[in-house]
């Protein structure tokens, strides 16, 4: 930065960085790649099951492609367990973990 | 291959094709109900471990899930051999309900045969058959690789044909 001198000011107090506590953070439902599953298919199972459009589903489809992994839903555990069983039930491999 | 007619789905299935898929669905429900074993990696497959880090919570999310999960997967592997004709070849006409079930009957019994022939990302299935080929053209892995490849054919014709 150029131009005029700033003003000498006393460092603002960073705000804590609160972590937030383990058991407040959401948890998220993982679908991990397999080497059987059809892109079309899982693709196709993620707008079936979470009512994502095309284009959202295809992009989760190719980061699980070529991250390994991606988080497919957040939120109460309950809920990502019952997301779970229904991927469990369409054979894709998922797992439930907090974010 | 699937192709669509009206609401339905159709294909003409030749007796072998008949044949290919009563066993594969047969296996499927077998292996659900007096083979089922958690320590078989098949088994392994179908129903993950939820919580990979955490047996107690996978029993318990298994404790309720369980058998519904397995209850749905016998009947969709029903559902194939429900529509199979009895005869010799012919056609297979599919509601919309049945071809759901279908596509995720098929899926499973790719998922067990992909266990079994140690399937990988990247695996070349035409070279993996070509190998096979020239160890011994009559070995069940030359057989099991073909079905393999056959019920991934005739899943993506299924899915394109719904999709459509």
């Amino acid at each position: 930065m150029g131009g005029m001198a700033a003003p000498q000011v006393a460092p603002v107090e960073a705000p804590d960085t609160e972590e937030v506590p383990v058991s407040d953070r959401p948890w998220v439902t993982i679908v991990w790649d397999d080497p059987v599953n059809l892109m079309s298919y899982v693709t196709w199972v993620f707008q079936k099951l979470f009512g994502y459009s095309r284009e959202k589903a295809e992009k989760l489809m190719l980061d699980v492609h070529h991250k390994g992994r991606a988080v497919v839903s957040s939120g109460a555990r309950e809920r990502m367990e019952h997301d779970a069983a229904q991927l469990h039930a369409y054979g894709l491999w998922a797992t439930v973990e907090r974010s | 291959m699937f192709r669509r007619r009206g609401d339905r789905y159709v294909a003409d299935l030749a007796v072998d094709e008949i044949r290919v898929l009563r066993k594969v669905a047969s296996e499927v429900v077998g292996l659900l109900t007096d083979g089922f074993d958690h320590s078989d990696p098949v088994v392994g497959r179908l129903f993950p471990e939820v919580y990979p880090d955490d047996s107690a919570g996978t029993a318990e999310f298994r404790t309720y899930t369980e058998g519904d999960l397995k209850t749905g997967k016998i009947d969709q592997a029903g559902a194939i051999l429900a529509a199979l004709p009895e005869t010799a070849g012919g056609e297979v006409q599919l509601d919309s309900e049945a071809a759901e079930a279908w596509l995720r009957a098929l899926n499973d019994a790719r998922l067990a045969m992909g266990v079994r022939l140690e399937i990988k990302d990247g695996t070349d299935l035409g070279a993996e058959l070509d190998e096979a080929v020239t160890a011994d053209p009559s070995s069940s892995r030359v057989f099991q690789l073909s079905v393999y490849a056959y019920l991934g054919y005739l899943q993506e014709s299924l899915l394109n044909a719904m999709i459509d």
